[in-house]
């Protein structure tokens, strides 16, 4: 439960409560700047009535300039559209994740780890002026209401503006249990709010990292080892000095760094660099080599990550058995906005501006970097091309302030290229899936084994103990939700070393795939329908159950599908969100497939702003459809073979299937969005092709010469 | 030096006659819409409008845009009212929104040259552009409602 916290009193002490999450108040607002009403670090109005609200989320295209103001608003009861944005500054004691308790933003966590904070917050602030107007006029408080910025007393007709009470409010102590409005009473959560972001972005104006310009401002960039992990040696950069415009070039823990008066003259200079590298442990390692021993390792046990019953006995009891082998690769974010941050770095403070899912992350690297406390690292937070994990990354915040360091004062802008980008980027685990599962008389199964071999990414990143089961590799896997007594999940950490990532989904991008195409098997096995054969194992996992017969009345599962086409479902949890997607496929001649309809449903609790549910899963379902067409990075001796869009492709428009949302407000805990949309489309198009051609795709990407017809 | 017309206004440029246009356009002319992401034509982030017709500047020399009329997102409409910047705010097309100048350039060719497309016109006329966060559905909506506002409709 999450309250809000300290009083002003408690904090003004330098103290903070024990036990109690940390909501607080921001000292400065409160103490410096009299005739503003600023009860926490959420909110703030001035004797104008302006009010002000504080978005933590870096905004990457989830929405959360719009979603963050919607909830605060709506609480505080406030003109959405009259209210000014700030995205907030780094400074974790103020602003971190409650739950996380870092100010990093991932796991579709924006709304979800916020939401009871930020309308408590609100209420609180609510009250306040409520109250403030209540002993103006010399009334209880249960006698005044609130219309949006203003206090009224109905029996009277008195009315107050917020900005008019700002002074009063602001002396009152902090109600510790505010009363929350009922749904009834919400005025935008809810509804559909139209994006504050868009006018900006559909005229060219919105900032992104890439589009920091400063004063004096130098541009970077940093030639990398081709293979991953290697270091410079030593480097020639005579010709490259020659190049007018280069101001310098200087050794980076990531590379060697041009520095110039442009990007355009900072790449010349890169391709006139020689440079000797230790190519490192990585050399090497090749894809066959990977897939090799990931399979080798598939014939022993794995350290178990789940265990019901007695799956090998039940599986050895002579039973139908039914066995599979899953594949899937190494895949990268392929944000459209190349990395890049830009730094400034003097005595007394180090100055980022970056596009960056970790604001908390920039500052610590910041400061570590340039031994300057956390206080004198300022971060500005810009508009994020794309995140999908990717930028909750430093290495490229690292890049700017190296640079920095060395430019005396001026600030320098480092960016990345397409082919750094995809050649240097953090992948998601390719992994090695071993199934087999036994069937009762009447197809049901009676146990189930899953062995997964592929690399812990949390433990590769610190997060986890090595030797503890990295929830990011069984994500998705240990906690499915299909009743099947005997059932036994392993896990073989195999690890080279490549850098790995959060990709959209993490572990659920994958398991997701195999666990729901692997149960299709078995539905095809008994010759059941694979809707109701899914839902026959649903009994203690309602909610999948409720989301996956939501598509399949939408899709009209029941229904032949149109000429030509099969439909093929999947259902999925993750990050508290319950998605389930019904896919109709066509396979042409030449065995490319076309997917003309995904029909996808989401139960997140409740859908803050549906347009934009819709908006999360119209995107999930291409980011998903992309790794089933294209999603393929292979290494040669360490070296990423796809570098740019032509060979590590994406879905475009042509190939864009129509999807339809249906979203189901089922009232639980409010889950996550940027991610649920993924794991469930991958899963119901492979599907689909199996009961369109009985070929069953268990690797990833779809080889389409498989479905080829001769 | 190349002269040519900015967003209606003639400029000068003092570079190097081979560096891309997308590059005088960022970071000599400090117009920011256009953006970068792939330097290879492959993704249409970069493209802009060259007498009228789209070109991806990202692989296009400066010398190829003297004496001609450069138009970028910032000089598509005065004040964001081109009927394609329009349906985009309806629809609210963006997301992210990196890749939006980009499409909405090729969107606003698309329908000069075909005021009524078809969901096939469509197709290969933005193919060309690439959006991460896959807005494809509403960018196809979106260019229908931009072709009825275009003739008027409401």
């Amino acid at each position: 439960m999450l309250t809000t916290g300290l009083t002003r009193r408690t904090l003004l002490k330098g103290g903070m409560a024990a036990g109690v999450l940390m909501i607080g108040f921001p000292v400065r607002a409160t103490a410096q700047t009299p005739g503003v009403f600023a009860p926490n670090q959420w909110l703030s109005i001035d004797r104008d009535g302006v009010v002000t609200i504080v978005n933590s989320v870096p905004e990457m295209g989830q929405g959360s300039l719009t979603t963050t103001p919607m909830i605060i608003a709506d609480e505080l009861d406030t003109s959405l559209d009259k209210v000014k944005v700030q995205q907030a500054p780094a400074n974790p004691a103020l602003y971190a994740n409650p739950v996380t308790k870092s100010q990093s933003y991932g796991g579709s966590r924006g709304v979800r780890d916020h939401i009871d904070m930020w309308r408590k917050s609100a209420a609180a602030a609510r009250e306040m002026l409520k109250q403030a107007a209540a002993n103006e006029w010399g009334v209880p408080v249960e006698s005044v209401e609130t219309e949006p910025d203003t206090v009224i007393h109905r029996p009277s007709g008195r009315r107050l503006p917020y900005g008019q009470l700002v002074d009063k409010a602001q002396a009152l102590p902090v109600p510790q249990d505010p009363k929350l409005k009922t749904p009834d009473q919400f005025r935008y959560i809810g509804k559909m709010v139209k994006r504050r972001d868009t006018p900006e972005k559909v005229t060219g104006k919105a900032i992104y990292g890439m589009d920091v310009q400063l004063p004096g401002m130098l541009v970077a960039s940093v030639e990398r080892c081709p293979v991953i992990g290697g270091k410079a040696k030593s480097f020639d950069a005579t010709a490259t000095k020659q190049i007018k415009g280069v101001k310098d070039v200087v050794q980076v823990s990531n590379g060697v760094a041009v520095v110039a008066d442009t990007f355009w003259t900072a790449l010349k200079g890169r391709r006139a660099l020689k440079v000797e590298w230790d190519e490192g442990a990585l050399a090497q390692v090749s894809t066959p080599l990977i897939n090799a021993e990931y399979a080798r390792l598939a014939k022993q046990p794995g350290q178990v990550a789940r265990n019901d019953g007695d799956a090998p006995a039940a599986l050895g009891a002579g039973a139908r058995v039914v066995e599979a082998v899953y594949q899937v690769p190494f895949l990268e974010h392929a944000c459209m906005e190349p990395m890049n941050a830009t730094a400034q770095v003097t005595a007394e403070q180090c100055t980022i501006w970056a596009p960056t899912q970790s604001p908390g992350g920039a500052q610590a690297t910041g400061a570590k970097l340039t031994r300057l406390p956390p206080a004198k690292v300022v971060v500005n937070t810009t508009l994020l091309g794309g995140g999908f994990g990717r930028r909750g990354n430093q290495d490229f915040v690292v890049d700017a302030v190296e640079v920095a360091k060395t430019t005396k004062g001026v600030p320098v802008k480092v960016m990345w290229t397409r082919e750094d980008d995809i050649t240097h980027g953090f992948y998601r685990p390719a992994t090695y899936n071993v199934f087999r599962a036994a069937l009762d008389a009447n197809g049901t199964p009676t146990a189930w084994l899953t062995r997964v071999v592929g690399p812990g990414l949390q433990i590769q990143r610190g997060m986890v103990k090595a030797g503890d089961i990295d929830n990011a590799a069984v994500e998705a896997l240990r906690n499915m939700p299909y009743d099947i007594p005997n059932l036994r999940v392993e896990w073989t950490n195999k690890d080279y070393g490549f850098p790995l990532g959060f990709w959209r989904s993490v572990g659920a991008s994958q398991n997701g795939f195999i666990v729901e195409c692997f149960v299709d098997e078995l539905a095809h096995a008994a010759k059941k329908d694979p809707v109701e054969y899914r839902k026959a194992l649903l009994g203690k996992s309602p909610r999948h159950k409720a989301v996956l017969e939501l598509v399949a009345q939408k899709a009209n599962w029941g229904a032949p599908p149109p000429a030509g086409q099969a439909r093929g479902c999947a259902v999925v949890y993750s990050y508290e969100s319950y998605a389930a997607t019904v896919a109709e496929v066509s396979v042409a001649p030449d065995g490319a497939v076309r997917v003309h309809r995904l029909v996808c449903g989401i139960d997140a609790g409740l859908a803050i702003n549906p347009d934009q549910v819709k908006a999360q899963m119209e995107g999930g379902a291409v980011y998903a459809l992309t790794s089933v067409y294209y999603g393929l990075i292979t290494v040669d001796k360490g070296r990423v073979q796809q570098s740019n869009f032509h060979d590590y492709k994406m879905l475009r428009i042509n190939e864009m299937p129509v999807v339809e949302v249906h979203i189901l407000d089922s009232g639980g805990k409010v889950g996550g969005l940027g991610e649920p949309g993924v794991p469930s489309v991958a899963p119901a198009v492979c599907n689909a092709i199996y009961a369109l051609t009985g070929k069953r795709i268990r690797t990833l990407p779809i080889d389409a010469s498989q479905l080829k017809r001769t | 030096m190349v002269s040519l017309t900015v967003n209606g206004k003639p400029e000068q440029l003092d570079v190097e006659p081979d560096m891309p246009l997308l590059w005088a356009i960022r970071e000599k002319l400090a117009l920011t819409g256009t953006k970068y992401a792939c330097g290879i034509a492959q993704c249409g982030a970069c493209t802009v409008h060259l007498d009228g017709q789209i070109v991806r500047s990202c692989v296009t020399p400066v010398s190829a845009a003297a004496g001609r009329r450069l138009t970028t997102i910032e000089g598509l409409s005065a004040t964001g009212d081109h009927p394609v910047q329009k349906a985009w705010m309806e629809v609210d097309v963006p997301q992210c929104g990196f890749c939006q100048s980009g499409q909405i350039m090729s969107a606003a060719a698309l329908l000069a040259a075909k005021p009524s497309p078809t969901d096939a016109d469509i197709d290969e006329g933005m193919a060309a552009n690439i959006c991460r966060c896959g807005t494809y559905q509403r960018i196809r909506a979106a260019i229908h409602r931009a072709a009825a506002l275009a003739k008027g409709g409401r």
